[in-house]
């Protein structure tokens, strides 16, 4: 390990700010995108996002300050608007949610760009820095930056913690909600604007194109561990907390590396490693269990044959050609013969010849017993 | 010899008719948002392949950029299949993952790459003139500008060959199967268009105007019309009227070229929704406001229909009675009324109100048609 | 209208006049519609006919063009408790991160007010709830792992932990096993016991009269509503399904005409 690098973080002023800033972020952005991939509105995030960049420069243009707050506030109004739009073309118009999404997304993005440029060309000294909204710049965070920060996430957290199963009840299932008086409009809203808010938490350092990812990766993560909410809003903030603490610092560290970018290949890796590896739902657990199922259907097809076999001689433990058995079993003929005598359900004789052992005719007469009453279930409904 | 202005309006309005043309069927079959996540991927695709060439004006670079198009929607379709995520989650996962890396690598070799991570997203329009086309020594204009008419040439050829195909299976999946046509090579076809429209674009305009100039031309021709072929050519003349109102809308605030495109295609759009003759919000404010009367006149009629057939007390149909019986205010009760005896469905006599023969056959259709 | 509020029984729902439009086309049309308390009562009618509809404005979620609804002889509003709902299993997403126990206590929610959290009160309801419709095995599993009868189940435990006088169904056999169909309306009958108003959405008319007892045929506006005996009429089934009612009906016209 090497103590100086550590030593470093922890002395350098910079680097406490860009981790704490980081952190934050992480946190607000995973636990509230866990509400927005649930309610399936991943791609929102990416219009919304992009359609803060006007407001930011229009903040900037109208009050010529650069406090984070002012810029903030812009890029939320701006937000809003462009959610709203979205409402309005798809409840008003005959276009559908994604084009509507796509036509907020890059309109109000291209019309923060022609501000942007226009911006670059004013005389005034103060016009640089707002190009580090396009992909974030975790080290041109300074303490009042952090302090924004961590005041409006801490606003969002109290919002989320105090209606959190009006959240809930919302989310799966609206109009039960509704028939027991909840103001599922005023829910909407309010969840909405909490998803505003973190995604212009994290514009200054993810920036406006991939803050969305930022949003969704984290939860769409943590949907794969658990099946409980609270537990995925607390992996989904913390899967957050790791890559954007991860990302931030590396870009930090290391010369020429946007901190966006870095920060949404972090989380992606933890999203990868998710999707296959989570016990239960990810696709490696689905794998074996599609394998052991498999392997259940060869063992007890071919149980099932060697007493049909059986029951043409008297002696149901009369041994069989695995020849025959082969000819009408479902593959992987010695492997399946193989399995079931380490079950004690099969015994091999000479010149390859296979029987049932009492065991196995026992639950050879289970299964068909238990397979004719599931077929007789299926003919009475 | 063309001035170098008008080669830029040239260029823009050539990928704007490019990028409409496809795009039509993308908002149609509601992917519009694949155009967004194609844009961004296909920037991973040019790094690798300029890697691979060392030179930007490769045609090894469509190739590579329109496999990672390709391989965006390959992925996110694999990841939907898993039922491991929704949709949009899928498309939110992929496509900023992809296009990070690409970032991420321009960045690093930026001195070998000679692509600016800004003007990925905004493009370099306004520096095209400078890379001609030389043949045979004669200079016949910038070599993109030759480009995207090459993939627009493509774009039509392919629309028009499979037009009937195309339109079969924007509107009817399942029927475009049964007739054989393979709703899945279709949906790869015109995913690869998507890709290599994008990455010709994309060098010019960047990807957000890639994804302004797919989707929104196509959504205001689909305010303005029902018909495929109409929504085409609309969409393509509303393309390039952006392209070159973004372009004088350029050079009077001294902006971005690619972004004032956006907003000037924006600007149309809004333009469009709310004054489209019959799919604008004001045309269906009035007729909701014209049918509010109406539809209150017939509710009228059919509730002294079912009366007439109960023989309900007299009280029913007794005018001050009537707006505790539909719950309506006295302003819209006596507005109602009025409408109803000026279409001649109902007669007051003396405060009871009576259905008159045709209010009665009007009423009955009413309830027959649902 | 006085006159009718003031019968003797009150009844539980009490529509009048009713009309629904969705983009002012009608979806109901002038529907009068009496819900007597205790009874078991379903709504029948085609596809489109408006079942669904007339639920969900009864609940207020939808607001009608025109009419009243009154329940227990009061406006309703949807914090006075006083119906539980089962909504169509189809309209939630099912792969939602939760379990069972916690769908369940969903049903108190209304109760709970704002800011408030569940606690064990609620919890040993809502395992109360589930013991009811046989689902005590399963009160940790995950909803997405359940069958389709289940699900139902849940959701009808979920409407007991409302404890209501009336409850709304839409569908409930919809999608459901044989075994599981019969329990459900064995749930139902008991809640009739209990003197509780059941109101279902049905699409079964075979099974119609062994299920309830109060029914009303329904299409875009009420073509009859009383006891299951005297309504289902071939002329009545004609004028709800047209010309499909003898092949929907089968059997069932030809009793009544007998």
């Amino acid at each position: 390990m090497n103590f100086s690098f550590i030593h470093q973080i922890f002395s350098d002023y910079t680097l406490q700010v860009v981790l704490l800033g980081s952190l934050t972020i992480g946190i607000s952005a995973g636990s509230l995108g866990a509400f927005a991939v649930l309610r399936k509105q991943s791609l929102l995030g990416d219009a919304i996002s992009h359609a803060t960049l006007p407001g930011v420069c229009l903040a900037f243009i109208i009050t010529q300050s650069k406090a984070p707050l002012i810029l903030l506030i812009g890029a939320g109004i701006a937000g809003w608007i462009g959610t709203l739009l979205v409402m309005l073309i798809t409840h008003h118009s005959r276009i559908k949610k994604d084009a509507a999404l796509g036509i907020i997304l890059s309109v109000f993005f291209g019309f923060g760009l022609m501000l942007l440029t226009m911006i670059q060309r004013l005389p005034s000294a103060s016009k640089a820095g707002l190009d580090k909204f396009l992909f974030g710049n975790a080290a041109t965070l300074l303490k009042e930056d952090l302090h924004t920060m961590m005041i409006l996430s801490a606003i969002v957290f109290v919002v989320l913690f105090l209606l959190w199963k009006e959240f809930k009840i919302i989310v799966f299932d609206k109009d039960f909600a509704q028939s027991i008086g909840y103001r599922i409009n005023w829910l909407d809203i309010i969840l909405t604007t909490l998803i505003v808010v973190t995604i212009v938490i994290g514009l200054q350092t993810v920036g406006v194109v991939l803050m969305s990812a930022m949003l969704v990766a984290p939860a769409a993560a943590a949907r794969q561990w658990t099946d409980k909410l609270s537990i995925m809003v607390l992996l989904s903030a913390t899967f957050g907390a790791l890559s954007g603490m991860a990302g931030a610092l590396t870009s930090s560290l290391i010369p020429n590396l946007p901190t966006g970018p870095t920060i949404v290949v972090f989380v992606s890796l933890i999203v990868m490693f998710s999707l296959f590896l989570a016990p239960n739902r990810g696709i490696l657990s689905d794998y074996v269990r599609m394998q052991k199922h498999r392997k259940n259907i060869r063992l007890t097809s071919m149980l099932k044959n060697l007493m049909l076999f059986s029951e043409i001689n008297t002696d149901p433990f009369h041994p069989h050609d695995i020849a025959a058995l082969d000819a009408i079993g479902r593959g992987a003929i010695n492997k399946t013969m193989m399995e079931l005598s380490k079950k004690g359900m099969a015994q091999q004789f000479a010149d390859r010849r296979w029987a049932l052992t009492p065991e196995g005719l026992r639950m050879a007469k289970r299964l068909t017993r238990e397979f004719e009453d599931k077929i007789y279930d299926q003919s009475t409904s | 010899m063309i001035s170098p202005q008008v080669e830029i309006m040239i260029l823009a309005s050539l990928t704007a008719v490019a990028c409409a043309l496809p795009g039509v069927f993308l908002v149609l079959r509601r992917v519009a948002l694949m155009s967004d996540a194609i844009s961004h991927a296909i920037l991973l695709g040019i790094v690798l392949a300029f890697f691979v060439t060392k030179n930007l004006s490769s045609p090894l670079l469509i190739v590579g950029a329109t496999i990672t198009g390709l391989l965006t929607v390959t992925l996110t379709e694999l990841i939907i299949k898993t039922r491991k995520l929704k949709k949009d989650a899928a498309i939110g996962i992929v496509f900023p993952l992809l296009f990070s890396i690409g970032v991420i690598l321009i960045n690093q070799f930026a001195n070998t790459v000679h692509i600016d991570a800004d003007c990925v997203l905004f493009g370099e329009i306004a520096f095209t003139p400078f890379n001609r086309l030389i043949v045979g020594g004669v200079d016949i204009g910038p070599q993109s500008m030759w480009i995207m008419a090459g993939i627009l040439a493509l774009n039509i050829i392919f629309i028009s060959l499979f037009y009937k195909e195309l339109k079969i299976a924007t509107f009817d999946v399942g029927l475009a199967a049964s007739l054989g046509l393979f709703p899945a090579v279709i949906h790869y076809g015109l995913m690869t268009l998507v890709s290599i429209t994008a990455v010709g674009a994309f060098e010019s305009v960047g990807s957000i105007l890639v994804v302004a100039l797919m989707i929104v031309p196509p959504s205001s021709a689909y305010l303005l019309t029902n018909r495929l072929s109409h929504m085409l050519f609309i969409s393509a003349g509303l393309g390039v009227i952006s392209a070159i109102g973004g372009y004088f809308t350029a050079q009077i605030f001294d902006a971005n070229i690619a972004g004032s495109m956006a907003t000037v295609s924006g600007v149309i759009f809004f333009i469009i929704l709310i004054f489209a003759p019959e799919n604008g919000l004001l045309a269906k404010f009035i007729v909701k406001k014209w049918t509010r009367w109406d539809f209150g006149a017939s509710t009228l009629s059919v509730h002294l229909l079912q009366a007439e057939w109960s023989h309900a007390e007299a009280t029913e149909l007794i005018t001050g009675h009537m707006e505790d019986h539909m719950s309506w205010s006295k302003q819209y009760t006596s507005e109602v009324i009025a409408q109803s005896i000026q279409e001649g469905l109902i007669k007051k006599q003396g405060d009871k109100l009576m259905l008159t023969s045709y209010g009665r056959e009007k009423a009955k259709n009413s309830i027959s048609k649902g | 209208m006085n006159a009718k509020t003031k019968q003797k029984t009150l009844s539980a729902i009490d529509v009048h006049d009713l009309t629904v439009a969705y983009r002012e086309k009608p979806v109901l049309w002038d529907v009068d519609f009496q819900a007597p308390q205790g009874k078991l009562l379903a709504i029948v009618g085609p596809n489109g006919a408006g079942k669904s509809t007339l639920i969900k404005t009864i609940l207020g979620l939808i607001k009608p063009a025109a009419g009243q609804v009154l329940v227990m002889g009061k406006e309703y509003k949807p914090q006075s408790r006083l119906i539980g709902y089962v909504p169509q299993r189809g309209t939630v997403d099912w792969d939602f991160p939760t379990n069972v126990l916690d769908v369940v206590m969903m049903g108190g929610y209304g109760q709970l007010g704002w800011f408030k959290r569940p606690g064990k009160e609620e919890k040993r309801l809502a395992f109360q709830c589930l013991e009811k419709v046989g689902m005590a095995d399963f009160v940790n599993r995950q909803i997405s792992q359940l069958s389709g009868g289940q699900q139902q189940r849940v959701f009808i435990a979920r409407a007991f932990m409302q404890d209501a006088p009336i409850y709304l169904m839409d569908e409930p056999f919809a999608g459901v096993d044989a075994t599981t169909e019969k329990s459900i309306i064995e749930l139902l009958r008991e809640l009739k016991q209990n003197n509780k108003t059941v109101i279902c959405v049905h699409h079964d008319l075979q099974t119609l009269k062994e299920y309830f007892d109060w029914v009303m045929l329904l299409n875009i506006r009420r073509i009859a509503l009383g006891s299951v005996t005297t309504v289902l009429t071939p002329e009545n089934l004609r004028g709800a399904y047209g010309g499909r009612a003898a092949f929907l009906a089968g059997k069932d016209e030809e009793d009544v005409k007998k």
